[in-house]
């Protein structure tokens, strides 16, 4: 499915303010793959993240999806197989255009653009059926401009945009990080649930232990541009945030500093 | 007694119907795309140019105009690669493309001035008729418009639109950024010439500095429409863009009725301009300052009558 090896990279090289983001990085995922990844200030989590979407080009190594290597691509030719919901929820949506127009522009993330009509009424009622599994009012307001909507609709509708098109890949970039743990705690949800009922190959960033063990179905801990440890589900399921902590601690012999941190 | 006024408003209007297509243009540039673009400058002198030059030797006025639409797709494209491609920054792509159209201006033209009211022209005809020719411009100025509409609610539309909305969004979702802004600023440009080639018929004459200022005409179309008319969805920027060319027109006609200098015309269209873009500013951190004012003082009587309930 998703395949990174011997990814490197550097920030600003060969000068004194040189950096390894990523060293060496061989991960592999399965089909319907849900990990986690945790990691200090500066591990290379976000690194990955915009490895595999694009945004960088490693400096060495190969990321293959589907067997195809893709590291040349530029970001919006692979989006025919990834889809990202970024942690700032105005980063995912156009303010400016109204709900329909929102997800009628996710809807043709896999297609060729042309001038056919942007929303037909075959699409409204589509989106007007997935908006209503998120629970929060939106299927009555699909003209209503994104720009009104509060930050965790946002999100939700972020999070929809990114996944009803069945991507083989889904990012989630520390997304419930910027709201309120109320409305985390939907997007949370809404997210568990979206990606197990869907399959969805899914890498989730967090800041959360608790969310980190509790949800998908392995773990992964950076520190250094490096994979320090990988759990798999059976060893997952009765990990505790403390033993987390304490496991990281052993392996990269320093406490995990994230100023973002949440416990639990 | 009112009579000259009233012709001169129809003229304005006659004008400004034309003139409302580059306005269009515009804003595709400056509202959609967040991109102020300064080729339209050389632009709308192209259009008038290529349009001059085909009909002074001969050709059908329909094929002279799309020509002159074809060559502001091209320019446009020219500033839209500049600044995607060649990195450059947008101000500078579009000041860049000006100052080489104005040479290129001169090479099509090959003199500063080209008369051609005596040749058979889109308008020669129907301008006979006040009626008719009021029927057409309305009927011409608004298929661009319902034209336009269209095509901003199109996939490709709606992409450009999210280009200038949220670029990072949009590249996520697979459109090719860099794309969709050459293509928005070429059809801007396209727009632009077209109704320089139309101006030109109109007045029946082509010259080198017809185009300079129209970037401040166009944005104080643009800026006076929306003002007015607001701009709350696509269809109703678009009327309010067509209005406000309109409008503009007839405050510069006004002007020179009431015997204003010409030459001091590009100065007042900049500070309308200027007015018009200050004004909101001011006017959202009076009410913003206000509204927190308020829930202050709001919020902190709640707390100190609830503090005093908790001491009794």
């Amino acid at each position: 499915m998703l395949q990174l090896s011997k990814v490197t990279k550097l920030f600003n090289p060969g000068t004194p303010d040189e950096k390894v983001a990523l060293m060496d990085i061989d991960l592999t995922f399965k089909p319907g793959d849900f990990v986690t990844v945790i990691g200090s200030n500066g591990a290379g989590k976000s690194t990955l993240m915009n490895i595999i979407s694009g945004v960088m080009k490693p400096d060495i190594g190969e990321v293959r999806i589907q067997g195809n290597a893709i590291q040349k691509l530029p970001e919006h030719e692979r989006s025919r197989w990834i889809a990202r919901v970024f942690q700032d929820p105005m980063a995912g949506t156009a303010p400016r255009m109204t709900i329909e127009e929102n997800l009628s522009i996710a809807y043709s993330r896999t297609k060729k653009r042309s001038f056919g009509w942007g929303v037909t009424s075959s699409k409204r009622k589509m989106f007007r059926e997935h908006l209503q599994r998120l629970g929060i009012g939106l299927e009555h307001r699909l003209g209503a401009k994104v720009g009104l909507l509060s930050g965790g609709e946002r999100q939700a509708l972020s999070l929809l945009m990114a996944t009803f098109t069945k991507p083989d890949i889904l990012l989630l970039d520390e997304h419930t990080a910027a709201l309120d743990p109320a409305r985390a705690d939907l997007i949370t949800k809404l997210t568990d649930e979206i990606v197990r009922e869907m399959k969805l190959t899914t890498l989730m960033v967090t800041h959360n232990m608790e969310q980190a063990i509790r949800l998908g179905n392995r773990l992964i801990m950076m520190d250094k541009g490096r994979i320090i440890l990988d759990i798999p589900q059976e060893r997952k399921k009765g990990l505790t945030v403390s033993q987390l902590l304490g496991e990281f601690e052993r392996i990269s012999g320093h406490q995990l500093s994230d100023d973002r941190i949440v416990l639990g | 007694m009112l009579q000259p006024w009233l012709h001169s408003i129809e003229g304005a209007t006659h004008i400004g119907l034309v003139y409302a297509i580059m306005a269009l243009g515009v804003y595709i540039t400056y509202r959609i795309l967040d991109f102020p673009d300064l080729t339209v400058d050389g632009s709308f002198t192209t259009g008038g140019a290529v349009a001059a030059i085909m009909i002074t030797q001969g050709y059908n006025p329909w094929l002279a105009t799309g020509a002159a639409f074809a060559a502001g797709l091209a320019a446009g494209a020219c500033t839209g690669l500049l600044h995607t491609k060649g990195k450059i920054n947008g101000l500078l792509s579009g000041i860049l493309m000006m100052i080489a159209l104005y040479s290129i201006n001169l090479r099509i033209m090959g003199k500063p001035n080209i008369g051609f009211y005596n040749e058979a022209s889109l308008f020669s005809e129907i301008s006979k008729n006040p009626v008719t020719y009021m029927i057409v411009l309305v009927a011409a100025a608004f298929f661009i418009k319902f034209l336009l509409d269209s095509f901003l609610h199109t996939d490709i539309g709606l992409a450009l639109r999210a280009t200038g909305d949220n670029a990072r969004m949009i590249r996520s979702f697979g459109a090719n950024t860099d794309i969709t802004t050459v293509v928005g600023v070429s059809v801007s440009n396209g727009l632009v010439a077209l109704s320089g080639a139309l101006i030109a018929q109109q007045q029946g004459v082509t010259d080198i500095n017809m185009g300079v200022g129209m970037i401040v005409a166009g944005l104080a179309s643009v800026i006076i429409g929306e003002a007015i008319f607001g701009a709350r969805t696509v269809f109703r920027a678009t009327l309010a863009v067509v209005f406000g060319a309109i409008v503009y027109r007839i405050i510069y006609a006004v002007a020179l009725r009431m015997e204003m200098n010409p030459q001091d015309m590009k100065l007042i269209t900049a500070v309308i301009v200027i007015v018009a873009l200050v004004l909101p500013t001011i006017q959202r951190a009076l009410k913003n300052r206000g509204l927190a004012r308020k829930r202050s003082s709001e919020l902190s009587a709640a707390a100190s009558s609830s503090s005093k309930g908790g001491a009794v």
